[in-house]
């Protein structure tokens, strides 16, 4: 029994005025394959941006390629716009070690130079192992290791979290 | 009790070798495709490279000749950011009696990652394989006419490119099936993945009777053969490989076999022709055919990057 409770719809409530104050002219959403991908997809019509959001995939940069490789359904990236010197604001579901993050960096970088990069985040779970830090965050929270934490998306594109608490 | 484990999977059912499409279930192959798929668009971008296989060391051993495949080998693995040493291996130890094992162990011994095998042998890249340390991966980039699955799974991909759905569909395979790896590999490709109907197509000398056994239709007219087919794979005649007189000339084989406008006309309208190269023009497909509109022969080059990075890194990213 989950002893924990997100309301992920009401963070996402929270996370649409928090990417809007990040957003300067001319900002590109990429979202972080899958969850964040699901959230730039709504944030973009929200935000009223027009077009396609970018989706961005960790798969070809992951640190822990030798312990875990190639994983299937991994997401593919798509940029349906020129990054290069362009101001991206990368959105992912939950911010826990970093690492994906510095992967899709990474990943973004293979395609041009932006002129920023900014992160928000719906919850950010504590635990980095890197230097990296969301310049928004809906919800903040320390997490134990074992529990697991993922944005879900339901009938109607209603989000909901997938809550693992360990055994 | 004796394990029949293919030897080309670990106790996961995870991929760890790539020697040949036969035995590989049907996830393996469209997690290959899938993964093909993802590496297509790093083509595309200002960085062409991406870092999963830094810092490991790809051999190329080529006992026999090859430009495309070794070529396109080379470009998937610098594109995983492999190191990749090229090695003439036909003209050097070999050449001075060095055995198979001895050869390798030899290249072991220099921190190896990877082995992609060429050889004349059927068998040889399972030998090394059988031999090599747990650490090790294997890929058959060809081997006698037992195999050549990143051809096989290059054209799967091309199919699948083209016309989404492989259970709908006719292939038809053309020319000198008995000499050809390439066939082998793609028949049990196409057949693992559902395709109804697959035809091999030919005279009586390079078409093997025991192909029936694998779930393929042959026949000896050429019309009946590509009537109605989705796909049509040319072969090409292995001229090298020939012994005795299986054909009276090259022209009398291009006058039944080879793949004319007139001729293709007869499968769909829009059926594509596909050829693993080298062609011969005027031998088994006409220069208006390999050239036209429903030629894929280049796309299928471009892709085998794409496959060939998809393979090594599945492979790559499975412990033994």
């Amino acid at each position: 029994m989950s002893t924990l409770h997100l309301d992920a719809e009401a963070l996402y409530r929270d996370l649409v005025g928090g990417v809007r104050g990040l957003l300067q002219p001319d900002a590109l959403l990429v979202g972080i394959w899958s969850g964040g991908a699901w959230l730039a997809e709504r944030l973009q019509q929200d935000l009223k941006l027009g077009g396609e959001p970018g989706v961005i995939s960790s798969a070809l940069h992951r640190d822990d390629f030798d312990k875990r490789g190639m994983s299937a359904g991994s997401g593919q990236t798509r940029l349906p716009f020129e990054i290069e010197g362009r101001h991206v604001v990368l959105i992912d579901d939950v911010l826990y070690t970093g690492r994906t993050t510095r992967a899709v960096i990474n990943e973004l970088f293979d395609f041009g130079r932006p002129a920023s990069v900014t992160l928000a985040v719906l919850v950010d779970r504590g635990g980095r192992e890197l230097p990296i830090h969301p310049a928004y965050s809906a919800a903040r929270m320390t997490l134990p290791a074992e529990c697991r934490l993922s944005l879900a998306r339901g009938d109607a594109g209603r989000f909901s979290f997938n809550i693992k608490e360990g055994e | 009790m004796l394990s029949r484990r293919n030897p080309q999977l670990n106790k996961n059912g995870e991929l760890i070798h790539l020697l040949s499409i036969e035995g590989l279930p049907r996830a393996v192959l469209h997690q290959i495709l899938d993964t093909a798929g993802t590496f297509l668009s790093v083509n595309e971008r200002e960085v062409k490279k991406v870092p999963l296989l830094r810092g490991k060391s790809v051999f190329n051993l080529f006992f026999e000749n090859s430009t495309r495949t070794r070529t396109t080998f080379e470009i998937a693995a610098t594109r995983l950011s492999a190191d990749v040493i090229n090695l003439d291996i036909a003209r050097s130890s070999t050449a001075k009696g060095e055995s198979l094992l001895d050869t390798i162990a030899n290249l072991s011994a220099m921190h190896a990652d990877m082995f992609v095998v060429r050889h004349g042998e059927s068998g040889a890249p399972y030998l090394i394989a059988q031999h090599c340390a747990p650490h090790v991966h294997v890929v058959n980039a060809g081997d006698g006419r037992h195999a050549h699955p990143t051809q096989g799974l290059l054209d799967m991909y091309t199919i699948k490119h083209y016309k989404q759905d492989f259970t709908n569909l006719t292939v038809a395979i053309v020319g000198d099936i008995v000499h050809s790896r390439v066939a082998r590999s793609d028949i049990h490709a196409l057949t693992t993945l559902g395709v109804p109907e697959v035809r091999a197509v030919g005279p009586k000398t390079l078409v093997p009777g025991d192909l029936t056994d694998m779930g393929v239709r042959v026949c000896h007219d050429m019309a009946e053969g590509i009537r109605g087919a989705d796909v049509i794979i040319m072969l090409r005649l292995q001229n090298e490989r020939m012994s005795g007189a299986m054909l009276p000339s090259a022209g009398e084989f291009f006058k039944n076999y080879g793949l004319t406008q007139e001729k293709l006309a007869l499968a769909k309208p829009d059926a594509i022709v596909m050829h693993p190269g080298p062609i011969n023009r005027g031998v088994e497909i006409d220069s208006s055919v390999a050239d036209g509109r429903q030629s894929v022969i280049l796309p299928q080059v471009t892709f085998g990057i794409a496959v060939r990075m998809a393979v090594m890194s599945t492979i790559s990213g499975n412990n033994a």
